[in-house]
């Protein structure tokens, strides 16, 4: 049969949350893919029409639920640097170790996600068993699992005591044993390999041509990550981005698993480092100007276009998502494919659509 | 505080971002802007290794040259441009026709004209 056209999703069983693609297929092999979406859009960026630059730190968090915290942070870190305040040290610290407890609760959901999707549901669960020890110290350190609501303008609103630094570190210690003994099953099971190499291929050409953004980019040989600009304390902190040059499902699968270690290895860093002093300062004034603010999330690089005019609302809030970057790229990843492995390759760029439906 | 970008014209645009592409920068996404005159202003974001570079154009039509024929993810940020601010990219592929969001209704683009709580309801 030529030139059938399969709509997948925006209800599918491999999807959380609502994405369509059309697939045109021709003996099970897909075509061609065009993306869809626009079913829960809740136009957060119209909300600085007439929400206080203070008030949208609230409205920025729950753009995504899974990496609040560091659209929080994108924002406030534009804010900021418009306004000429510069967080304290400790704050500063305080926030890479949010943002990187973000990233280790971000991977496991996406691993144990992923793990579904290809019908693994013991990896799957005991990943997520795994992820609880990292929304516990969410709650006990923010007062929240998901959205942290740290983030001020000139730092942060919670503090760590030198008790919750030590508990934070023995629960890290179980997360790694966690982690360490589901690798050999994620990196080197038979099925997972049979199911993830080789498809969904984009070169390290392709990847950047198509724009695409954090894990996705260094699973095909660029080590671009935004961290190396340092913002926060991440430019007082040892690290080089995990990079794997194969560009296929399996690839990703790899960096993100490799960046869990990384995760916790930043979190140990930022304890050892963490300086005392106060955790934020007082911000006086309205921001006035404009300014690209831009960090790395779980998925990616984040971008915040901020526009002010020294009044109460702003101009112009524009947030540019990581998935809304990766999403073009499934146009070229998918045609070639089988219909049965779309909902992996699909996964395999961590689609968010909370975030894109902005 | 600004943001440094080139100024250029319709009619330069492509030419610019081809030339972009020339020196190996990363299509980042556009930002399109509301302007004093009931217009709006696009910023293209370009990175190279870590460094951004930004092109402005303001718009005083509706009609804006696209640019998926030089990078073709830029589609999905020009659809999205087409329904919140009710521009038309030429030579858009593929073309939405403001549908990406919108469900067909003939409402007025949600971005267009001044901002500020009046324009919020």
């Amino acid at each position: 049969m030529a030139g059938t056209v399969i709509p997948f999703g925006p209800q599918h069983p491999v999807l959380p949350e609502p994405l369509h693609l059309n697939l045109k297929i021709e003996d099970e092999i897909v075509i061609s893919a065009t993306p869809a979406f626009g079913y829960v859009h809740r136009g957060l960026e119209k909300l600085a029409d007439i929400r206080d630059f203070r008030q949208m730190i609230q409205v920025v968090e729950r753009v995504c639920g899974i990496c609040s915290m560091i659209h929080a942070l994108t924002y406030c870190q534009g804010l900021e640097s418009l306004m000429g305040v510069e967080p304290p040290p400790r704050a500063r610290f305080l926030r890479v170790i949010w943002s990187e407890l973000h990233r280790l609760h971000s991977h496991l959901l996406w691993l144990g996600l992923f793990a579904d999707a290809m019908g693994f549901e013991s990896l799957f669960m005991q990943l997520w068993k795994v992820r609880e020890r990292i929304m516990d110290i969410n709650e006990a350190t923010a007062g929240n699992r998901v959205i942290l609501s740290v983030n001020v303008i000139g730092g942060v609103r919670r503090d760590l005591d030198p008790g919750q630094t030590g508990w934070i570190l023995s629960e890290l210690a179980e997360v790694e044993k966690g982690i360490k003994a589901m690798g050999r099953t994620i990196l080197h099971d038979y099925t997972v390999q049979k199911r993830t190499r080789g498809k969904g291929v984009l070169s390290r050409e392709q990847a950047l041509e198509l724009g695409c953004v954090g894990p996705m980019l260094r699973s095909c040989g660029v080590a671009q990550d935004m961290r190396l600009l340092g913002y926060a304390a991440y430019g007082e902190l040892d690290f080089a981005p995990v990079v794997e040059r194969d560009g296929d499902c399996y690839a990703r699968c790899r960096v993100r698993f490799a960046e869990l270690g990384q995760s916790i290895d930043l979190i140990r860093q930022s304890i050892g480092k963490l300086p005392a002093g106060d955790i934020s300062v007082p911000v006086k004034g309205r921001p006035e100007g404009e300014i690209v603010a831009r960090a790395e999330q779980p998925r990616g690089e984040c971008l915040y276009y901020i526009k002010a005019n020294g009044g109460k609302f702003l101009d112009r809030l524009r947030i540019r998502t990581p998935t809304f970057a990766n999403i073009p790229a499934l146009t070229v990843m998918l045609p070639g494919i089988e219909l049965a492995d779309v909902p992996v390759v699909l996964l395999s760029i961590d689609p968010c659509v909370s975030c894109t439906e902005r | 505080m600004t943001i440094t970008a080139d100024r250029i014209e319709s009619g330069e645009l492509c030419r610019a971002v081809a030339a972009l592409k020339e020196q190996g920068c990363r299509f980042v996404t556009i930002t399109c802007v509301r302007a004093d005159s009931a217009g709006a202003e696009l910023l293209y974001h370009f990175d190279r290794e870590l460094s951004l570079s930004h092109l402005r154009l303001t718009v005083s039509g509706d009609e804006v040259p696209s640019i998926c024929g030089i990078y073709a993810s830029a589609f999905l940020v020009e659809n999205e441009i087409q329904d919140q601010f009710g521009l038309r990219f030429i030579g858009l592929t593929p073309d939405y026709q403001r549908t990406l969001y919108l469900q067909g209704e003939d409402s007025a683009p949600p971005f267009r004209g001044p901002s500020g709580p009046d324009r919020g309801e």
